[in-house]
């Protein structure tokens, strides 16, 4: 693949990624006016997210747009500011595999409520 | 020193330099191409500076004045004037040869770059290309066609001033242009052209180009046609092929 068709088509990815995480942080804002109202306890939390796999999945997709689209933005903001060294691409693959591992593995805790 | 002299800061040098004040009778209806001139032709001859048509036909005397890129004579100095002064510098963005005068290459080489430019494969004995002045194609490309390369879009855009080898929004836009004429053969040689770092997915829409225009033209339209154009020519496919 060329540098041309690679750069394009990371665009697309970041764009759609876009969409999908507008829609997640306005469901993401509700939940939380909603889950807030009789005051906030990690009771409360797990006993609406444990086992819901509605939740689970919600979150996950959520989790998946941020991994598509944070590096990618991350890494051309680092190819302009620092244009002369490499540090674009192993540093946005490092949060890419952070958004990945921590935010499936804080799904999972929440479905399981930590029984794994 | 009477009351109506403009103090007037001019660029010296190439890209080193400094800026030299110079004191300029105020007229009415005076351009900042009419300072510059006076500077000239009354103060100082060795001062350089590039301009021909004076009505805004050219595009070759583009300066920045007091911090904007503009045609110097197509802005009376009574629209920019602060307090008495103004501040005279070359346009941004391009290697400075003497003083107000950029060396232009660079610029018109990412045309070219871009693929801007017309390829047909008809010739003088094929009747004409019958295009429908309404079609979405012919307003696309009627939108920006009116550019006439002064180099104010380029030198306004932020984007190159953190990558010095984006193609710019005047050779995108020619692109665009080109991009939306059904005679043109290059396309998909133009998308790969544009496609990448150095191209049209580089811009960031912040809209300087747009904004300091002097046609009032909208590259970052055009750029953004170019990106949706060329994200799907590279993921789904075009009408001339896939990327």
């Amino acid at each position: 693949m060329s540098a041309g068709v690679l750069q394009a088509k990371l665009w697309y990815a970041q764009r759609i990624s876009a969409m999908v995480l507008g829609i997640c942080v306005a469901i993401h804002l509700l939940i939380i006016f909603y889950a807030i109202r009789g005051g906030l306890s990690a009771q409360e939390i797990l006993g609406r997210t444990q086992g819901n796999v509605l939740f689970a999945i919600f979150y996950e997709v959520f989790v998946l747009a941020c991994f598509v689209h944070a590096p990618i933005g991350l890494a051309n903001i680092l190819q302009e500011t620092f244009p002369k060294t490499e540090i674009a691409r192993p540093l946005s693959w490092i949060l890419a595999l952070m958004i990945l591992i921590l935010g499936t593995t804080a799904v999972v805790g929440v479905y399981t409520g930590g029984q794994i | 020193m009477s009351n109506t002299d403009l103090k007037v800061r001019v660029w010296r040098g190439s890209q080193e330099g400094e800026f030299v004040e110079y004191l300029v009778p105020r007229n009415p209806n005076q351009t900042v191409l009419d300072v510059v001139t006076y500077i000239q032709r009354k103060l100082d001859p060795t001062l350089s500076y590039r301009f021909a048509c004076r009505v805004g036909m050219c595009g070759s005397c583009a300066m920045t004045v007091n911090g904007v890129a503009r045609w110097t004579c197509r802005t009376h100095v009574s629209q920019i004037l602060q307090g008495d002064s103004l501040e005279i510098a070359p346009l941004n963005n391009l290697p400075v040869i003497k003083d107000l005068a950029t060396d232009m290459r660079e610029f018109f080489n990412k045309w070219k770059g871009a693929v801007g430019f017309f390829k047909g494969n008809q010739t003088r004995h094929d009747d004409f290309a019958k295009i429908e002045p309404n079609s979405e194609e012919r307003q696309l490309a009627n939108a920006g066609i009116e550019c006439i390369g002064c180099g104010v879009c380029y030198a306004s855009c932020e984007v190159l001033e953190a990558r010095p080898n984006y193609l710019g929004p005047a050779a995108l836009n020619r692109a665009w242009t080109l991009t939306n004429d059904v005679r043109d053969v290059q396309q998909l040689e133009r998308m790969r052209a544009v496609a990448g770092d150095a191209g049209c997915h580089a811009c960031h829409s912040q809209g300087s180009c747009t904004e300091r225009c002097p046609k009032a033209i909208e590259p970052t339209a055009s750029i953004a046609g170019l990106k949706k154009l060329v994200a799907r020519a590279a993921v789904r496919g075009s009408k001339w092929g896939k990327l």
